[in-house]
């Protein structure tokens, strides 16, 4: 009978222990902001992907809050006198999920790859005589010239991330997805309980050597203090997200709709973090290829009257989350300067009007092709729609889903054959940044990005500030690109906001800096 | 019987196909390029061309109607464009969610709705009657997801009594389960209810109207009885027959609450699906729920001959 | 009883009393008059204190009902408004977009009412007397009822543009199957009729048998199967807005606002009240009515649904 008994305690106490130990494993609970579909964050620019990308893999250098590029998974280098060859020496102690070290062929093999899909990678390929990886732990590339972007290319914080992935997966042709999602990152992903638009669950990577520094971007140490990250796919209902935070049902909200705010700040339990405060910028795209938008003086009249406080005011509003910003390139940043931006930081709707009289505008309808599911920037159309109309424009506002609006914007065709005349974006900082990632800056005509602008003068500027390794060199040189491109409209940008996330009270640790990131998160 | 019952099984194939052909020719005809969405914001038109090719999509409709009916016949449903995994993966993963939603929702509608019908054409004219005639215009004029916001939250918000949102599979657990599934069944519920309480309260009122009510009234047969066993009885035809259909229009309303109540179940996939051109899972999706649709209508069919004795196939 | 040989004679003696029992009828007369009062709205809309319901002023988001505020016209000049059912999102007028949205509600639920009947008479006409087209016709039905009708419409306005065209083709396009069906029986049932037979023996040519003898007969079931189409089309259009694949939001529908409105709905209740309320009132007003025919026209039909 005795024994009966302590053999009853005995289990119940081990069940006990069992039960709470399974229930303290640490689990964060994440609606992102998008569902996650594709998995490759090399073959498609989706920030989804990134993200992804972010939790399972590493990289050579990343991108720290204050914009400097600081060695990740690179322990130091060195570069010849010549500038042309560059060394690469590995951190000790990197690991793959399978349990194979990352060597130098891994790293090259994943750059190759990466080259031939990222815009910037693609221009540093250019210089690019060769790569190799004389032992496990070094990876050189050798140039063809001196090349001044190797670091910001290698660091970049948006897509596409050069990540470093195994060998047998990186030479996975370019325009093929990979089958494997194996990386060196913090955390490692369970395929198995992947549910595409209802969950995805990332597990800590016990075996990961985090760097010795804080946590600053996408540069320091990743630590990871959860057991697992648990991203919700399924929870898509913006009013149903606010509940489920305010409840305590989930613990994240990666980046709330702007209207939700109001009943955020009044939850209990619910804290707003602006964890990147370098964050996004709006921006209106041209069509350079049909009328009216193949006039530059009509494109310099739009630019006129698209001011930047309606657009922000309207899709934004909260007044400390968003400010207008004279630059195509991000304020705050080495490149943000306001030179040549007067057309439209210093302009009025009267000025707009008679800038489109004096154009010889024939009344032309203009297109622009409004998402309808995409709360982030809905609005924008709609203002632009309103500005123009004031301006003397006749504006053709069409409303589509966001894929089809994705679709629309890669026709070359005629408005009135499919194509388009403006549609409007958002782009994280890091996107826009500096000449060669911001894709609207580059104007090769019908290599560039959708809208398709024509101008040697802009191309040869970019190519010298691929080439220059002098600082100061090449901030002149983006001020004159800046300059140039406002003079030629190759789009207009509409101002800078923050979108902060949303979270219970208990998690703590965000690292400041672009892109959302989930290492350095702690759950109290 | 059974030669009805493979009869009906038969002539269900070409309405099948009639469905394959029709939603295979709405997508491909629809403006939206699965390739342009699938290479994301900064690709280039030849790395779009490349994913076209890839997914074939640069075919001719003929070709690709050929290829996609041939695997189907095989059992291969395709692979999903965005997903990257097997059709019938993602629907297995899907079918829980919906199907438990739905079979809920069923299940409180009939319990709920049939008495209520009973006990209204039994009152008739009377205030219970009138009561239930009101609220069941009401029950189908409201969209379902005014109701959802509104039930979330009083019950959920304000009183606390079940979550918000989500949906916990079965095998985390029955309560955790049930108690997730509640409030969407409920909010989904209530069409339904207004719709079979109506029909059988007419079905139950034509019934009360014979000769072998008053002949059983006559025989001093408790009314509980008289009502159930032979009221009730008679008008159950008319009362399946509109389940059937309540069922096929289950789907529109699984659709929307899905949506509110972030329950990762089939209508959500086929709207995200619709949305961003993936034709694979649309294709079989849809075909999924003719083939239900079709099934349904023959269990109520079959469901006659236990009704009534004198319907014989 | 009064039996008489003539068919035109019993037709008219038929016409007069449903029309007086009609009247009479008190489900016919709430809805018809709540429908008359919503038309009205709706044809005067420019004339009941709104303002274009596509103007919008950041400065003027989110007011209550009540609130007073500001709207920037097109040419430029500032509108002091009063914002009765307050402001969404954008800085619109809720009310101004209720009022003229009542106009898109109701354009959607006739006309779908109108083109679902006018396609399902002739399919169902044809199915009926045609009897080589009788069988491949009913497949295709068959099939178009088999695909859920949300879905359906969903992948049809995908198809096209999202205008008021194209939504209510692709609502009125999921109806048409029941349409034919119900047009198709009635034509079965009254050809077997004695008086039908007896004019196809005299020689009456088809077109007069149709249209003389067949569709009279159908008018009653048409129209409250018409009724309960047009309130069908109405929750459709505003399922559809909310699910993000019906109407352009500068187009305003009650399910417009209420989509847009639905991220605000516990901060800002009156973007879902206002729209929400005129919508399940409407619908109501629909069923009653049809509701009220079916009860009088064809009282056999009230036992079915």
């Amino acid at each position: 009978m005795n024994r009966k008994i302590v053999a009853a305690v005995l289990l119940a106490a081990t069940a006990t222990a069992a039960f709470t130990a399974a229930a303290q494993e640490k689990v964060l609970r994440v609606v992102p902001h998008s569902n996650l579909s594709i998995l490759d964050p090399i073959w498609t620019t989706q920030f989804m992907a990134r993200n992804h990308g972010y939790m399972i893999y590493d990289t050579l250098f990343g991108t720290d809050e204050k914009s400097r590029v600081q060695p990740q998974m690179v322990d130091k280098w060195t570069v010849s006198p010549d500038q042309r060859l560059w060394t690469f020496t590995l951190r000790d102690g990197l690991e793959f999920h399978d349990g194979k070290p990352v060597t130098g062929e891994d790293v090259a093999a994943s750059i190759a790859r990466w080259g031939k899909r990222d815009a910037m990678g693609q221009k540093l390929m250019t210089f690019v005589e060769r790569m190799d990886s004389p032992a496990p732990n070094t990876f050189r590339i050798f140039l063809r010239e001196a090349c001044g972007i190797m670091l910001e290319a290698l660091g970049k914080p948006s897509s596409n991330v050069p990540f470093i992935m195994p060998k047998r997966v990186a030479d996975t042709p370019a325009d093929k997805q990979i089958e494997e999602h194996i990386g060196s990152g913090p955390y490692i992903f369970k395929r198995e309980d992947f549910k595409p638009g209802d969950k995805a669950v990332y597990v800590k990577n016990a075996k990961y050597q985090p760097r010795k520094e804080a946590a600053s971007g996408t540069a320091g140490g990743k630590r990871v203090y959860v057991d697992r990250v648990e991203w919700n796919l399924a929870l898509r209902d913006g009013q149903a997200q606010v509940n489920a935070l305010a409840k305590g049902e989930i613990d994240v909200l990666e980046r709330p709709a702007f209207e939700s705010y109001e009943q955020l700040r009044k939850a209990d339990g619910v804290v707003l973090v602006n964890k990147d405060p370098l964050g996004f910028q709006y921006m209106g795209r041209f069509n350079h290829l049909h009328p009216p938008f193949n006039n530059a003086k009509i494109r310099q009249a739009a630019i006129a009257a698209m001011q930047q406080e309606p657009f922000l005011r309207a899709q934004v509003g909260i007044k400390e989350f968003y400010k207008p910003c004279a630059s195509m390139f991000t304020c705050g940043t080495p490149y943000g300067s306001a030179k040549g931006s007067e057309i439209q930081s210093k302009s009025t709707m009267r000025k707009a009007q008679e800038l489109l009289k004096a154009s010889g505008y024939d009344g032309t309808p203009v297109v622009i092709l409004k998402p309808t599911d995409l709360a982030a920037i809905q609005k924008l159309p709609d203002v632009a729609a309103q500005l123009l109309r004031q301006a003397g424009f006749k504006v053709d506002l069409q409303a589509m889903d966001w894929n089809t609006v994705v679709s629309r914007r890669a026709k070359k065709e005629a408005p009135a054959q499919g194509g388009w005349n403006i549609f409007l974006t958002a782009w994280l900082a890091p996107d826009v940044w500096n000449p060669l990632t911001n894709a609207a800056i580059g104007a090769a005509g019908e290599k560039s990005w959708f809208g398709w602008p024509t101008d040697e003068q802009i191309e040869k500027l970019r190519d010298q500030f691929a080439r220059e390794t002098d600082e100061a060199k090449k901030k002149a040189l983006a001020e004159a690109i800046q300059v140039r491109a406002f003079e030629v409209g190759t789009h207009a940008p509409l101002g800078e906001y923050v979108n902060p996330l949303a979270t219970r009270k208990n998690v703590t640790g965000w690292v400041i800096g672009s892109g959302d990131v989930y290492w350095n998160v702690k759950k109290n | 019987m059974y030669t009805f019952i493979a009869r009906r099984l038969l002539s269900t194939i070409p309405v099948l196909l009639i469905v394959a052909v029709l939603v295979f020719l709405m997508l491909r005809l629809t403006p939206g390029d699965p390739a342009a969405i699938l290479a994301g914001d900064a690709a280039s038109a030849e790395q779009i061309a490349a994913i076209r090719a890839s997914l074939g999509l640069d075919r001719s409709i003929l070709v690709q109607f050929g290829i996609w009916a041939s695997n189907l016949l095989q059992g291969d449903f395709g692979s999903s464009y965005f997903y990257k995994t097997q059709v019938t993966q993602l629907i297995a993963q899907r079918i829980e969610p919906t199907l438990s939603l739905a079979a809920l929702t069923l299940l409180i509608a009939v319990l709920v709705s049939i008495p209520l019908g009973v006990v209204a054409a039994w009152r008739f004219g009377g205030w219970f009657d009138r009561a239930l005639m009101g609220f069941s215009v009401l029950g189908f004029s409201v969209p379902v997801f005014v109701l959802a916001y509104l039930l979330i939250w009083i019950v959920s918000l304000k009183l606390g009594w079940f979550p918000v949102q989500g949906y916990k599979r079965l095998a985390e657990g029955f309560w955790p389960f049930l108690h997730h599934l509640i409030l969407p069944a409920i909010t989904l519920s209530v069409i339904y209810i207004a719709l079979i309480a109506r029909v059988t309260r007419a079905s139950v009122l034509d019934a009360l109207g014979e000769d072998y009510i008053r002949t059983a009234r006559a025989k001093g047969l408790p009314e509980a009885r008289v009502l159930v066993r032979h009221a009730l009885a008679n008008a159950a035809v008319p009362i399946a027959t509109v389940i059937g259909i309540g069922v096929a229009l289950l789907i529109g309303g699984v659709v929307v609450t899905e949506s509110v109540y972030a329950i990762p179940g089939l209508g959500r996939l086929t709207v995200d699906a619709v949305l961003a051109r993936d034709f694979p899972t649309v294709q079989a999706v849809i075909l999924l729920f003719s083939f239900a649709y079709v099934l349904v209508n023959l269990l109520v069919d079959l469901s006659y001959v236990v009704f009534d004795p004198r319907i014989r196939y | 009883m009064d039996q008489t040989l003539s068919v035109e004679s019993a037709n008219i003696a038929r016409r007069e009393s449903a029309w007086q029992r009609l009247r009479r009828n008190w489900s016919v007369r709430l809805g018809g008059a709540a429908i008359a009062l919503l038309l009205l709205v709706a044809l005067a809309a420019p004339l009941l204190g709104t303002v274009d319901p596509t103007l919008f002023d950041a400065a003027s988001r989110d007011l209550r009902p009540g609130q007073a505020g500001e709207i920037m016209t097109l040419d430029g000049e500032l509108l002091k408004h009063e914002f009765v059912m307050g402001s969404d999102s954008f800085g619109r007028d809720i009310y101004s977009r209720v009022i003229y949205g009542t106009r898109v509600s109701l354009l959607v639920g006739i006309a779908t009412a109108l083109i679902a009947l006018a396609f399902g008479i002739v399919l169902g006409l044809s199915s009926g007397y045609l009897r080589w087209l009788d069988g491949p016709l009913m497949r295709v039905m068959d099939g178009l009822m088999a695909i859920p009708a949300i879905l359906l419409a969903i992948v049809l306005v995908a198809m096209w543009r999202a205008s008021v065209l194209t939504v209510v083709l692709a609502i009125a396009i999921t109806e048409i199957p029941r349409v034919t069906r119900l047009v198709r029986s009635l034509v079965l049932s009254i050809r077997e009729e004695p008086y039908v037979e007896a004019a196809i023996s005299l020689g009456t040519p088809t077109w007069k048998i149709m249209f003389g003898h067949i569709l009279p007969n159908c008018v009653a079931p048409l129209l409250v199967q018409g009724t309960y189409i047009c309130a069908s089309a109405i929750l459709v259009e505003a399922i559809l807005s909310f699910l993000g694949v019906g109407l352009p939001p500068d187009i305003p529908t009650w399910g417009n606002i209420m989509a847009e409105g639905r991220v605000q709905f516990m901060a800002y209740p009156h973007n879902l009240f206002f729209p929400g309320v005129f919508l399940a009132v409407t619908v109501l007003a629909v069923n009653i009515l049809g509701d009220g025919l079916r009860d009088t026209l064809d009282p056999k039909m009230a036992k079915r649904v």
